[in-house]
């Protein structure tokens, strides 16, 4: 190559390097690239990863997860009707990589170090970092179980209530019931992971027995006093469609479970199951009390709506199940999806030295399968309340179905698609 | 020399123009606001399955959906509910973006 043409070639090289990176890039400190680090590759985080990319220009994202791949929770409890399989629920990261340049480590995160913004990872690596997004999702919470508290005395009680090999061996476990036996779920105190997903467990598994032993029982026992999502449709499908097969006791908190005759102990009486599946209650991931962001009931995280930066830690944003929410606002997918995109607008924004966005919004759709065919869902929007420093739902807007319907259902098949792509595709 | 410099420059400019374009296209107001939209729709729009893609319709179409499923005109299953929560001129937005979105 002779001297001009390397010189032409650097000039673009050099002019191409300065005008792809916006704002965000040259505001980092000395003018090197802003640096976010991301924990957690759930809905939460893979999307705040690809969005800081897509919208982020040349920040440098880094996300940190253990897993070689994304497992979907919703749309799992269709595994239990055989309409859906792990497979079908598993996504790569790939694209992340390839088509949004994020850098994926498979590791864990250990610890935060907030002072020095740093992660150390456990294989040793310290990432530092200029924002952290923490979104490590839930840990399940057996403590209050004395029979379920070592993993090893779990026996054959599953939860498969975080996605992988439980549901199929749950499956196995109602294929393995006799006709006229019961199939027991207990669900915790809201607030929970996804708050409609145990009662549409209930319908899945309740319409399984229909099919193939309707002599047997599905028997909810809940901890709160009434459906914690979707009432009276729920309601409604159980008298409708399964009204000898699904039995709904409210105000049941498990307070002990017997693992070898699987008996569920409620405060006044012992439940005796074929089949026990105990959803027990979570807390934000054991992550997040080590990096002191807990800052309610032990369990939640505290942020602020407007950047999800946490209340006690600067430049630490959390995100997903493991935040403590806004009224009305649910652990799920959608929410973190959600919460995520407003967090990357609000990161790229606070490195540029933008405005970031005073008055977000954000939604949530749910749907959830009452038959193999049929859905129904809730909606909600949710605007920024200055005043209360909340997200509000904004009045006359949200709603649920009339009714279940398979065009429901199809578009319950349909969100899960798009929303597996908008996180990760 | 200093001619090459600028022609190197207008090239690169050429070139950032056309990786953009394969990206999200330039900076929009309604982007944030259109992110509501795409945990069902896609991202830019470009929903694969049973549910609408959006992406690249026209605006006026998306601008009189809204106001349709907003006023109970139009039928649906969830989109009356989403409507009511934007304004007339955050409609005019996410038209905006949407329209301006390749399709798939």
């Amino acid at each position: 190559m002779d001297q001009s043409r390397r010189e032409l070639m650097q000039a673009i090289g050099g002019a191409l390097v300065a005008s792809a990176l916006p704002r965000a890039v040259r505001a980092g400190a000395g003018g090197i690239p802003a640096r976010v680090v991301v924990i957690g590759g759930g809905f939460a985080g893979a999307t705040a990863a690809k969005y800081l990319r897509l919208w982020g220009g040349g920040i440098r994202v880094t996300l940190i997860e253990p897993n070689a791949e994304f497992v979907s929770c919703p749309m799992s409890n269709r595994v239990l009707v055989g309409r859906t399989s792990i497979a079908d629920l598993t996504h790569g990261y790939g694209d992340l990589v390839v088509r949004h340049g994020v850098r994926v480590v498979r590791d864990t995160a250990n610890d935060i170090d907030a002072g020095n913004r740093s992660v150390t990872l456990a294989s040793g690596k310290t990432l530092g970092y200029d924002h952290l997004v923490v979104a490590p999702g839930l840990d399940l919470d057996y403590s209050a179980i004395p029979g379920l508290v070592l993993e090893s005395a779990r026996g054959d009680i599953l939860h498969a209530w975080k996605v992988g090999e439980q549901i199929i061996s749950l499956r196995r476990q109602l294929e393995a019931m006799p006709d006229g036996g019961v199939f027991a779920i207990t669900i915790p105190k809201a607030p929970y992971r996804c708050p409609p997903g145990p009662y549409e467990r209930a319908c899945q598994v309740a319409w399984y027995l229909r099919e193939r032993k309707p002599k047997s029982k599905v028997l909810i026992l809940d901890a709160n006093e009434k459906v914690a999502s979707k009432e009276a449709l729920f309601r409604k499908a159980w008298a409708d469609l399964y009204p000898r097969i699904v039995e709904y006791v409210p105000n049941s908190e498990l307070v002990d479970v017997d693992v070898a005759t699987r008996t569920a102990k409620l405060q006044f009486d012992d439940v005796k199951a074929d089949v026990l599946n105990v959803i027990p209650p979570m807390k934000a991931a054991a992550l997040a009390a080590r990096a002191g962001l807990i800052t309610a009931n032990d369990k939640w995280c505290g942020v602020d709506f407007l950047t999800y930066e946490s209340t006690v830690r600067k430049n630490i944003h959390v995100l997903g199940d493991a935040i403590l929410a806004a009224p009305l606002m649910p652990k799920s997918a959608h929410m973190a999806n959600q919460q995520a995109k407003v967090c990357a607008a609000a990161i790229i924004a606070l490195v540029s030295g933008e405005t970031v966005n005073p008055a977000p919004i954000i939604n949530n759709t749910c749907y959830s399968f009452v038959t193999a065919t049929e859905a129904m869902h809730i909606a909600s929007v949710h605007a920024y309340d200055a005043d209360q420093k909340q997200m509000l739902p904004i009045p006359g807007s949200g709603g649920l179905s009339a009714a279940p319907s398979e065009a429901e259902g199809r578009y319950a098949e349909g969100w899960a698609q798009n929303i597996w792509s908008d996180t990760l595709g | 020399m200093r001619r090459v410099a600028v022609l190197g420059c207008s090239l690169a400019t050429l070139l950032l123009t056309s990786l953009c374009e394969g990206a999200e296209p330039d900076p929009h107001p309604g982007r944030y606001l259109a992110a509501n939209c795409t945990g069902c729709h896609g991202t830019q729009g470009r929903s694969t399955g049973a549910i609408p893609a959006i992406a690249g319709l026209d605006r006026t179409v998306i601008v009189e959906a809204m106001r349709a499923f907003r006023s109970g005109d139009r039928p649906a299953t969830v989109m009356h509910q989403h409507a009511k929560a934007y304004s007339e001129a955050q409609i005019e937005l996410l038209a905006d973006y949407f329209a301006a979105q390749k399709p798939l």
